[in-house]
């Protein structure tokens, strides 16, 4: 770890395979950072001059930084769940070099002061955190925030994740204004006044388990929504998250043909397991949105490799045992999500569903900057932030949560074996994690 | 998270028809005039988070005529109040010596949950709209000794089939014996996501489908309450669904009317009908001291 903690003003990343789907670079090739920016891109052995520290990548893929879209902190408010140090530090080890925190803490991320506060170095991030603030004050879903102080202070988009903007002229309100200050609105797109009471997904399952189900509509019809009042607003930008269901692809794809800028994101659970999984009220299988059908998850494999979905995030959600260790309709809804994210996109994606290793690591960079205008940020453009993820896309491994970074130990994936692991975590030319 | 220690009884679903048999035969060979000491020095908890007469005294009478010492833990009046966890309370019960956990809750799955995590066996009373598998087996025990086998049976269970921990247990408990089941009900109440409950299920929104040719018509009550959110009136209910006597003849003439309790007279069903020498309402609850004797010891490893 001390010689991690060396500073090189300049590394070379030697024999690796490039992956950088916004320069259209698929092929070996040496990747130079020098004073934490991406300096030169070149054939193997071309890039001339020394460097001081190398990075040995034979066998590996080396990437833009991952960027996840959707993570929960949990701070300020909630550090028994988790803090900005030890997430950020499951974000390293899952290959992320920025993630967009949430605003549903305590309090809740509504003013400029907050926004400033968790960017303070004091926080401890190990990757680079790119606030979301709330959409609404106190995200009651009533009166906005003051969505220009907040972009000036470095939010990067607004929401009320954890509940839906559900009032339409609210709604319309956060899209006009999203449009004059180019500054999107992430919806969590649930219309509550009918998911109250329900743990799961609606079908076969939760009727055999006795529970209320969430219908896969009570989704579809907010985007639908969402999109047709971002259709009359010029520049409205709308953000779906943890997109779920097949009929909420159908209203983004017809959103994005008729030039709507609606963008979507789908996590690793959503891709990988369906509401089967729940079992005998497995509450690490309970999430919002919650799993939902096979059918569902078809859907979203096609929107997947068709660019219909712009990125995975994880809706990494951390919660201490005794909140999940409950009767299922009372136990917190929610999963971490860091350190499988790449093992399952890679093992469902990849090798099961054929998708191209390019168009993943897409969806983990260029797709999620694009999302929040990360500038200088999902790509190795000469000039751009010194963010790499470093990957062997061959290894096989078996995750172990209680080896997890995450303080808390919510995952449906312990012990599954996957293939696809993060090997090194650079951020802003400096290695942030190293794989054992 | 832990095994699930052995007698435990979370639900129907999970059990193979040999063990349900075993358990029935064991019933049957009860006798709670004469019982046997099986349960001599056991402590028994039931531990009840929701209000229960038929449930809560069969159980209690079937351990305490076995020799166990029983106490009960209601939600009002316990820790529970103060707002102790569902697994805190399991482990504070282990801790002052329960053998046996009965529990009642309005939450599904709060059965299984306990079970996980505490070392004793844990018997399912009723899990929210979940499974209720003794009140299955005591309406096994009882389609028994009125119709001798399940071979070709038909049961008709008729009303709110959704919110009904008594219908999944059944359907579970009469589809692993091949009996052809048909649910009837209006869509609130049945809906089409319920055949995929088991195999052998049938759906009808007819009363006339559901009684014709039955043997055993299984009723369920309907809270007033739960037709107040509904497009369906209550007195559009009674018309189409009440088990009447003039319903009941379309029936097989010697068609058994059961429910589960509490009956509503006049709602789900005539007094004529709850009166009549078709109805074992009274036998059921009856069969439920011998059923729960059966098993209790069973959860104790002597069945």
């Amino acid at each position: 770890m001390a010689r991690d903690k060396f500073k090189p003003e300049s590394l070379l990343i030697k024999g690796g395979h490039v992956i950088d789907p916004a320069s259209r670079i698929d092929a070996p090739m040496d990747v130079l950072l020098r004073d934490g920016r991406a300096a030169e891109i070149a054939a193997p052995n071309k890039i001339r001059g020394s460097a001081e520290e190398k990075f040995d990548a034979r066998g590996l893929i080396v990437a833009p930084g991952f960027i996840d879209l959707h993570v929960h902190l949990r701070e300020p408010g909630q550090s028994y769940k988790e803090t900005i140090a030890s997430g950020t530090a499951a974000a390293a080890a899952g290959g992320f070099t920025s993630v967009c925190c949430m605003p549903n803490t305590t309090p809740v991320i509504d003013s400029q002061e907050w926004v400033n506060w968790l960017r303070q170095p004091e926080r401890g991030a190990v990757v680079n955190v790119f606030p979301v603030a709330a959409a609404t004050h106190a995200s009651k879903g009533a009166v906005l925030t003051d969505f220009r102080g907040l972009q000036r202070a470095g939010a990067v988009a607004v929401t009320d994740d954890g509940k839906p903007i559900l009032d339409n002229d609210v709604m319309r309100d956060c899209l006009r204004l999203s449009g004059e200050l180019n500054f999107p609105v992430v919806q969590h797109a649930e219309d509550t006044r009918s998911t109250e009471g329900c743990p799961m997904n609606d079908g076969p399952t939760s009727f055999r388990l006795g529970l209320r189900g969430w219908k896969a509509s009570d989704e579809a019809s907010i985007v639908d929504r969402d999109v047709q009042i971002a259709q009359q607003l010029p520049n409205a930008r709308l953000h779906v998250a943890h997109l779920s269901t097949a009929d909420s692809l159908k209203a983004v794809r017809r959103g994005k043909r008729s030039r709507v800028r609606v963008t979507c994101e789908v996590t690793p659970h959503h891709f990988t397991l369906t509401d089967e999984a729940v079992g005998e009220y497995d509450t690490n299988c309970k999430m919002n949105p919650p799993l939902r059908s096979a059918a569902d998850l078809e859907s979203i494999w096609v929107a997947l490799a068709d660019g219909t979905v712009d990125a995975i995030a994880t809706d990494h959600a951390p919660h201490a045992s005794h909140e999940k260790q409950m009767e299922f309709e009372r136990a917190a809804f929610g999963i971490t999500g860091l350190e499988t994210a790449l093992g399952l996109a890679i093992t469902r994606l990849h090798r099961e569903h054929k998708i191209p290793l390019t168009r993943i690591v897409e969806l983990f960079t260029t797709g999620p900057a694009r999302v929040f205008d990360l500038r200088g940020r999902g790509s190795l453009a000469r000039g751009n932030h010194g963010d790499v993820t470093i990957f062997d896309p061959k290894k096989r491994w078996t995750f172990d949560v209680t080896r997890s970074r995450s303080l808390s130990r919510n995952s449906p994936f312990d012990g599954w074996q996957l293939t696809g692991k993060v090997v090194a975590t650079i951020v802003g030319g400096k290695i942030v994690y190293r794989g054992e | 998270m832990n095994k699930v220690a052995r007698g435990s009884l979370l639900g129907i679903e999970k059990l193979e028809a040999p063990e349900i048999l075993k358990i029935l035969q064991l019933a049957r060979r009860m006798n709670p005039q004469r019982p046997r000491p099986l349960l001599r020095g056991q402590r028994v908890v039931l531990l009840f988070y929701e209000p229960s007469t038929r449930t809560r005294s069969s159980f209690e009478i079937a351990a305490k005529s076995m020799g166990a010492m029983t106490t009960l833990v209601q939600s009002s009046g316990s820790s529970i109040e103060k707002g102790e966890s569902l697994l805190d309370t399991g482990y504070t019960l282990r801790a002052v010596g329960a053998d046996i956990i009965v529990i009642r809750h309005p939450l599904a799955g709060a059965p299984h949950l306990m079970a996980q995590h505490v070392d004793i066996p844990v018997v399912n009373a009723g899990d929210g709209m979940h499974e209720h598998p003794s009140q299955a087996l005591l309406d096994a025990y009882t389609m028994l000794r009125h119709k001798k086998t399940f071979k070709g049976l038909h049961v008709s269970i008729v009303g709110d089939i959704f919110h009904s921990r008594v219908a999944r247990s059944a359907c579970h408990l009469l589809s692993k014996f091949g009996v052809k089941i048909t649910l009837c009900g209006p869509p609130e109440f049945v809906p089409d996501v319920a055949a995929t409950l088991a195999p052998g299920l049938h759906l009808t929104r007819h009363i006339e489908d559901a009684v014709r040719g039955a043997d055993v018509l299984m009723l369920l009550r309907v809270q007033k309450e739960r037709l107040a959110g509904m497009k369906l009136r209550l007195e559009d209910y009674i018309a189409r669904y009440q088990m009447t006597t003039h319903r009941l003849k379309m029936a097989k003439r010697d068609a058994i009317v059961m429910h589960p309790g509490p009956i509503i007279r006049g709602l789900e069903l005539t007094a004529e009908v709850a009166d009549s020498a078709q109805s074992v309402i009274v036998d059921e609850v009856r069969n439920g001291v011998p059923t729960r004797m059966a098993i209790l010891a069973r959860a104790v490893g002597r069945g």
